[in-house]
């Protein structure tokens, strides 16, 4: 019986050697200096890299984060600290059901609310949308590690007689600012492989954005339109771009569980 | 410090704490009261925790609270700086007043009643991301003191008055929650003193600590009444004996008896506080 149960484990987490093994097979030859420094080459010359979509993929990030991390921090604020058990049973419910959402409505929505007004595809849009789908994630889990620091804490700063808004700023969330780091990065981690919200937003660039107002690249939206390509050059670029697109969620992942190792307050 | 003491305690004093024997002449009226409290009842939700209660505390003085457990003695020192208000759906009637001002009155902050009434905790509570310097001054500096001479100056004599300044002065850096137990406690003593608070409210502060530690405590206490009202909530009657000048004896949220230590403890009025103190029940 055992040793069926161990099977199974062995075979939910096989998946993951599979994509590696994959990943590295085809992509490691296609990845060189050149892949990391270069933009696109067009159609039938050789090599080329995705300079351009590394960057997009990382000011789509930083955009997002701009907009998913005061908004989810504040809200998991709002949740531990103020929300009475009413309004928040409501509030969990929302942000369980919008982290459910799948991801392309993400992108339909942006899409007419960023797009079609402006009558143009922007990085701005492709950051809205990543920025909307953090927020949920990151409400949930500051709410989760606010909620773990001791009432004591709240207590002694409050006898101080300092204000709460004060304890809550400089005591509370920096007793659990690693927690708080460590949701922002499960969140980024969770979104910077999205390519359904940004079809609509980003739109992907072949070229440098000069502006956020204009269309810019990303990873996976790089990886999708040369994937479906029928050239065998860029379905190697495209097996390259995922391999680094997956060894940067591994990093997230890693800082993650460094932060979170032996996280406790007492 | 003089203390007007009637005179009939006096052939008592060899068995309580090392109090100075004042003439007994002196009038008890001329007492400063810090806390005049009428009538304080208390309820958390439909749940009554104090009734009634009527008490001067007076000011410059170590005064204990002893009782059972739940007999609202914790509830009683929490009102004190309306520390009470952090649990919710808490309401109580009655008239609080501290050196004659109203706490509870309608222009008057909680936070401004903290500032003046600080507390220490029954267990020690170092903010654990600040050092030791950083959990003595933390009082200060979100009040918006920020002259760096006046917080070393305040920080020395925090520790000091709380005879911690020896064995941490080069130490400062370090994190709070480095300390031992009865060094965080006297380090959680020096953070609410350094505030400049007229009253320390302390709430089973020794019952985390070995005897040692809390020997440390009690001495520390005592010396705080020089400048300082205290009152203390303990469990253990032996301390409210050892450091404190009255003793109030709470039972079932009421307030039984108040008078001199001594009184309390060898020649009480109250057939309650006899049996209490004497070791029949609680």
């Amino acid at each position: 019986m055992a040793a069926l149960l161990c099977l199974c484990a062995l075979l939910a987490i096989a998946p993951l050697f599979l994509v590696t093994y994959f990943l590295i097979a085809e992509g490691a030859s296609a990845l060189d200096w050149h892949f990391f420094t270069q933009l696109p080459k067009p159609t039938g010359e050789a090599g080329g890299g995705m300079a351009n979509a590394i960057v997009g993929t990382f000011t789509l990030l930083a955009m997002a984060s701009g907009i998913g991390v005061p908004f989810g921090v504040m809200g998991g604020v709002y949740l531990a600290e103020y929300g009475g058990e009413r309004v928040n049973n409501w509030l969990r419910f929302a942000a369980d059901v919008l982290n459910g959402v799948p991801s392309i409505v993400w992108g339909m929505v942006v899409y007419l609310l960023l797009v079609v007004p402006f009558k143009t595809f922007s990085a701005y849009a492709g950051g809205v949308a990543l920025g909307l789908m953090m927020i949920p994630l990151v409400m949930r889990t500051t709410e989760e590690v606010l909620v773990l620091v001791p009432q004591s804490y709240r207590e002694a700063a409050l006898a101080l007689g300092i204000a709460r808004w004060k304890v809550i700023c400089v005591i509370v969330l920096k007793t659990a600012l690693k927690g708080i780091v460590t949701g922002v990065l499960i969140a980024l981690a969770r979104v910077a492989g999205e390519t359904a919200p940004l079809l609509f937003t980003a739109l992907g660039n072949n070229f440098w954005s000069h502006s956020l107002r204009e269309p810019i690249a990303a990873l996976p939206l790089q990886i999708f339109s040369y994937a479906i390509s029928p050239y065998d050059d860029w379905h190697r670029q495209a097996w390259a771009g995922a391999l680094v697109l997956m060894a940067m969620i591994l990093l997230l992942n890693l800082a993650v569980r460094f932060l979170s190792r032996g996280r406790k307050f007492d | 410090m003089s203390e007007p003491v009637p005179s009939s305690a006096t052939v008592l004093r060899t068995s309580v704490a090392s109090q100075p024997v004042a003439p007994a002449s002196l009038p008890a009226a001329a007492e400063e009261i810090a806390f005049d409290i009428q009538n304080l009842s208390l309820w958390y939700g439909t749940t009554q925790a104090l009734h009634d209660v009527s008490i001067r505390i007076p000011a410059k003085k170590v005064t204990a609270i002893i009782g059972p457990s739940g007999c609202g003695k914790s509830t009683f020192l929490r009102a004190l700086n309306r520390m009470h208000e952090l649990t919710p759906h808490t309401r109580h009637t009655g008239t609080l007043r501290l050196f004659g001002e109203d706490l509870y009155g309608p222009q008057v902050e909680a936070t401004y009643v903290r500032r003046r009434v600080g507390m220490v905790f029954q267990k020690s509570n170092p903010f654990p991301t600040l050092s030791i310097a950083e959990n003595v001054l933390v009082g200060l500096r979100l009040n918006g003191v920020s002259d760096k001479a006046l917080l070393r100056q305040r920080l020395e004599e925090a520790l000091t008055m709380a005879a911690l300044w020896d064995e941490v002065k080069d130490l400062l850096g370090r994190p709070g929650v480095s300390l031992s137990g009865g060094q965080q406690q006297r380090l959680c003593i020096a953070r609410a003193l350094a505030v400049q608070p007229e009253v320390l409210l302390m709430d089973e502060p020794c019952s985390a600590l070995d005897p040692l530690a809390t020997a440390k405590i009690e001495e520390l206490i005592h010396e705080l009444r020089e400048s300082y009202t205290v009152v203390i909530v303990t469990h253990n009657m032996q301390q409210a004996a050892r450091c404190s000048d009255r003793t109030a004896f709470f039972y079932l949220g009421k307030l039984v008896e108040f008078a001199d230590t001594r009184t309390i403890f060898m020649n009480p009025s109250h057939p309650q506080t006899e049996a209490y103190v004497s070791g029949r029940f609680g």
